[in-house]
Formats: C-alpha cells, sequence, structure tokens
C-alpha cells in the first residue's frame, strides 16, 4: 500500500460519505441532568464538531454536528459508532485512551482490532503528523461531552 | 521569461531540486512563503562568517563594516519598492509592521506623542475601514484598535467574482474615516486592487491610508511614492528573503510623529529618570538589537529580483497564472474563486473542489509532489463571504514554470476520482 492508501484506507473513505452519529443537535437552554455538549475548532483548517452526549443515558443518545475533512468526519464517525457499540463507560476508559496512543505511535503502533473496531483504520494517519490532529478533534469533543455528564448528574 | 531563462532562474534555487517520495517537486505555495535563491543563503552566510558585529554601536572596524551591510540593504528594499531609504522600518514581518501602525494610532489616542500624534488619535465617532478579503493580519489590529478607542470598524464588501464592490465606497468611507486599510493583492483571491481609487478616495476625506503589500511587492514592480499611499507592509520571505525579517513604509514626517510601540535601547536621544526623547525614524520603531543577517539576506533578495527587473517577473507570473486559470477552471467539479479575468489577478488561483474537503485535496496533491497550501489562509470572513470554511491554494514565483503547472493540473485532475466525489 502507499502511503496516500494508508492514509485514506476505504474504512475511512465509507465513514466519511456515510456518517454514523451525524444529526441534528438538541441544544436544550437548560443543560438537563446527564446532558453534555463539546464544540471543538481546528484553528489551522478551520474544522468543526459539536458534539451532544445525553440527556438520558441509552446507548444512542448522543449525536454531532461537523463541516471538515475525511479523516476529521470519519473519526466523529467511528467514535460514535463505537460509543453506541461499547457504552460510555467503556468508552471513556478504554476506548478513547487507546486511540489516543494509536495516534501518538506515528505508525509504530498495533492496534486493538478488538477494541477498537473501525477505529483500528486510523493506524495509518498516524504517520501523517499533519493530519493527527484531525482525526483527534471528534475524540475530544465526544471525550469533553461525556466528562460533562457526570458534572450535570443530579 | 521563455523556458530557457525559467531553467536558468531554477538553477539559482536549490531546494527545487528535491524530490519529494520518488516525484518531482513542484512548489507551489509561494503565496504563504518564497524559496530562497543561493545569492541569499550566502549572504547570510557570508555575513555571519566575515562581517558579524553589533550595528549602530561601538567603534570597531568589524561594527562599521556590519552598519554598513545593514543600511545598505535598507537603501536597496527602500529603492525597490520606491521609497526614501529612512522611510523604510525594519520589522519582524509584516504582521509586526501593520501593528505598529495600530498600536502607534492606539498610543496616540491614548494621549501619548503630543501635539505632533493628534492626528493619529481615534475614538467614538471615528471609523476605521478595512476590506473583507483582509489577511486576518490587516484585519485584527483594527478590531483591537476601535475595541480600545471606542471607533467604529467598518468594510468594504466583495463581489461574487472576488473583487472589491466598491458601490458604496463613497459612503463607507466618509468624514469620520481616519484609516483606510487594504491590501494591494488578496492572498486568497490573487485579486489585484483599484489602489488609486482608494487613496483618491481617502484622500478626499482625509483618511490615512495604510497598505498590505505583502503579495505584491515580490510580484509586481511597486513604487510606494507613486501609489501614494501612507504606509505599507510587506515580508521578507515572501520575496525571496529570510523569515523574520519585513518592513514598514511610512511617509517620512508621518513616521516621525507616530509613537513609537516598542521603546528601549537604540531608538532614543535621551533618557533622564523621568523621561525620554525618541529618534526619528526608522530608528524610532527599531527598539533593540535587529536581525541583521537577515536583513543582509532581504537585501540580496531585492537585489537578485532588481536583476531580473520586476517587470520581467511580473510578465512571466501573468503567463503561468494564465495557465494556472485556464486549466483549473477546466477540471470538472472544481470552482475557481476570484476574478476569471487573469489580467485582474497574480499568479495565484484558490479554488474550492465540490465534495471534497480541501485538506484531503491537498494531501492528495502532496503524494504527487505538488506542495500547495490548504485551509483558510488567515482570511476567514473571505471564506465565510463565498460559503466555506477552506480552499485550495496554488501560487507562483518567478522561479515556477510550465511543468509545474502541468503536474499541479494532473494531480488535480484525479482527485474527485480518488475521494468518490462524482457528480
Amino acid at each position: 500500500m502507499t502511503d496516500l492508501t494508508q492514509l485514506y484506507q476505504q474504512v475511512i473513505l465509507d465513514h466519511s460519505r456515510e456518517r454514523i452519529g451525524s444529526g441534528t443537535l438538541l441544544a436544550p437552554a437548560d443543560r438537563p441532568a446527564g446532558f453534555g455538549s463539546s464544540h471543538q475548532v481546528n484553528p489551522t483548517c478551520g474544522d468543526e464538531i459539536t458534539v451532544e452526549v445525553g440527556p438520558g443515558s441509552g446507548a444512542d443518545a448522543h449525536r454531532w454536528e461537523g463541516a471538515g475533512c475525511s479523516i476529521s468526519m470519519a473519526a466523529a464517525s467511528v467514535a460514535s459508532e463505537l460509543l453506541t457499540d461499547h457504552g460510555r463507560d467503556r468508552f471513556a476508559a478504554e476506548i478513547a485512551p487507546a486511540f489516543r496512543t494509536l495516534m501518538d505511535s506515528r505508525g509504530r503502533g498495533e492496534p486493538d482490532e478488538e477494541l477498537l473496531g473501525d477505529a483500528s483504520a486510523f493506524h495509518g494517519v498516524s504517520k501523517f503528523p499533519g493530519r493527527i490532529k484531525c482525526a483527534l478533534l471528534a475524540w475530544v469533543a465526544f471525550e469533553d461531552a461525556l466528562a460533562q455528564t457526570a458534572t450535570t448528574k443530579e | 521569461m521563455d523556458p530557457l531563462e525559467t531553467a536558468r532562474v531554477r538553477g539559482d534555487f536549490p531546494l527545487l531540486e528535491r524530490t519529494m517520495g520518488g516525484s518531482r517537486l513542484a512548489y507551489l505555495d509561494s503565496g504563504a512563503t518564497a524559496q530562497k535563491p543561493t545569492c541569499v543563503i550566502d549572504a547570510e552566510q557570508d555575513f555571519l562568517t566575515r562581517s558579524n558585529a553589533a550595528v549602530h554601536r561601538g567603534a570597531h572596524t568589524l561594527a562599521v563594516e556590519a552598519t554598513e551591510a545593514f543600511e545598505a540593504a535598507r537603501a536597496a528594499v527602500a529603492r525597490f519598492v520606491g521609497a526614501d531609504t529612512e522611510e523604510v522600518v525594519w520589522t519582524k514581518n509584516a504582521t509586526e509592521a501593520l501593528n505598529l501602525v495600530a498600536y502607534g494610532f492606539a498610543n496616540a489616542s491614548a494621549g501619548l506623542g503630543g501635539d505632533e500624534a493628534a492626528r493619529f488619535r481615534v475614538g467614538p465617532g471615528d471609523t476605521l475601514v478595512v476590506t473583507e478579503m483582509e489577511h486576518h493580519a490587516n484585519l485584527v489590529p483594527w478590531q483591537q484598535l476601535a475595541a480600545r478607542t471606542g471607533a467604529r470598524l467598518r468594510w468594504l464588501p466583495l463581489t461574487d467574482d472576488g473583487r472589491l464592490d466598491l458601490t458604496d465606497l463613497e459612503t463607507i468611507v466618509d468624514d469620520s474615516t481616519a484609516v483606510l486599510a487594504f491590501t494591494h493583492v488578496s492572498n486568497v483571491l490573487g485579486t489585484i486592487n483599484e489602489v488609486d481609487r482608494l487613496v483618491a478616495r481617502a484622500r478626499e476625506v482625509g483618511a490615512l491610508t495604510v497598505l498590505d503589500a505583502c503579495q505584491s511587492a515580490a510580484h509586481l514592480p511597486l513604487d510606494l511614492h507613486a501609489l501614494d499611499v501612507d504606509f505599507a507592509a510587506f515580508s521578507g520571505h515572501k520575496m525571496l528573503g529570510p523569515t523574520g525579517i519585513g518592513a514598514l513604509y511610512g511617509r517620512k514626517h508621518l513616521l516621525d510623529a507616530l509613537p513609537p510601540v516598542l521603546t528601549g535601547g537604540s531608538m532614543i536621544t535621551t533618557v533622564t529618570m523621568e523621561e525620554t526623547r525618541f529618534l526619528p525614524a526608522p530608528q524610532r520603531f527599531e527598539a533593540g538589537t535587529q536581525p541583521v543577517a537577515q536583513i543582509v539576506g532581504l537585501g540580496a533578495a531585492v537585489e537578485y529580483l532588481t536583476e531580473i527587473g520586476m517587470d520581467t517577473v511580473a510578465m512571466h507570473e501573468a503567463a503561468v497564472g494564465e495557465a494556472l486559470l485556464s486549466g483549473v477552471r477546466e477540471i470538472p467539479g472544481v470552482r475557481v474563486l476570484g476574478p476569471l479575468d487573469p489580467t485582474r489577478r497574480i499568479g495565484t488561483v484558490s479554488f474550492d473542489v465540490e465534495g471534497v474537503h480541501a485538506h484531503d485535496v491537498g494531501q492528495f496533491l502532496d503524494s504527487r509532489g505538488v506542495a500547495a497550501r490548504v485551509g483558510h489562509h488567515c482570511a476567514q470572513p473571505l471564506h465565510r463571504r463565498y460559503g466555506i470554511t477552506a480552499s485550495t491554494r496554488a501560487s507562483s514565483a518567478i522561479y515556477t514554470d510550465t511543468a509545474d503547472v502541468e503536474q499541479f493540473l494532473a494531480a488535480l485532475s484525479e482527485v474527485r476520482a480518488f475521494f468518490g466525489a462524482h457528480a
């Protein structure tokens, strides 16, 4: 595989087009219990994303809206899928840290495919220092929104 | 310039010999920073190897040599932009030059500089006018000045085809206008603005003019006296010179009255424990040790451009720009930003690829050895005006050749298929 096809693996291109969890934000004014919302911007390219988690604790009680490159949009889609599949606790405690470790690996890390699922495809992205921020933008937003749900709990 | 001469010019730029992952390098990011000819690299090295010393202080031979080299570069740069030598102030970059003017206004508005600086005082009731196409460096400092003084910021809008919309020029620039700050050439659209018309209107209402000349200084013959602007800023690294050095041009009597921003060593006549008197321009703005080797390098850069001749440079880049523009327009699903008339722009073409984000476009081009710029190019309001957050930009310079253009166009024509963006 060339570097370019390692970066843009088919699974990433697919997620960038068929975006899981992308939907209209609720933006409740009263920030109800168990609700978290995080807006993140990449100032170098203008990419942005808003992630909402809650209200409620259902597996699919989250959504995101964003505009950006294929890497950043695919990363949001994959994060949304993993959060639904594994639940908030495992996402925050195991999956997000494993994704960060993979992104820090400069292409040398071995992704745990059982844990990371489609996010394993981002292995190639970690070889491109200029694109790691793209991959992490949505994940930072998901982690931040999840952390907020704890502080808005009754 | 014919192809043979372009080949000779390219030989002066050692970096262009690099290959990128097995591909020939097509460097089309000169709008961000230009590559350096050997004479610039050598001038910096020679200065550091043979003549390095503190300038404007000390009586030893090296100090004299260093000071002469420092001031000779100022004279060369002044000649190059059509200014008098003492009208050129060294700054770290164009951003610092523009801030130096805006903060000079702020200092005057706070009461510094006495009666001489009265004409720089602004406050509620005054307006500062910029344009919607400005680089953030010629927008944010004026926003800050407005916030600090209570003056109001206004701007000239853009037409759909990337020109300044001057329909309401007379109402936007009116008797309340203290400053009209605008770019000579848009760093995104490549549009060459009608400086004469803007300056004439500013003169009518007594406003001072500030020109961002970053994208014109390296590409068009520049005569600041003929353009009749009050201040202008440009950066060394975009005109084949080193990074870390730029310049502010100002009419001498204005520079001598504008309160300095950086104060301290090298810019004073007498200092007591109570107060300080400042030197006239340009020294009053050059506090502290200056980047002398870079200044010497910039002097070599403008001598190099002068030797080729800026008319020749402009003619060459116009031909490259026309080839870029017509080539990009022929590719389906690619929308050019800015004027479609090549005579109204420099050799810079920004575009939006339908269905593919600029970052992905840039990554694909990079895999084919093409270095182009992606993002908002420090012009977020401009991109918002055209309904996008980012674009891809191909920008040329004196060393850009037909092979660069062809390599770029061939790569660009593959982008949408690679990302599966079909109409």
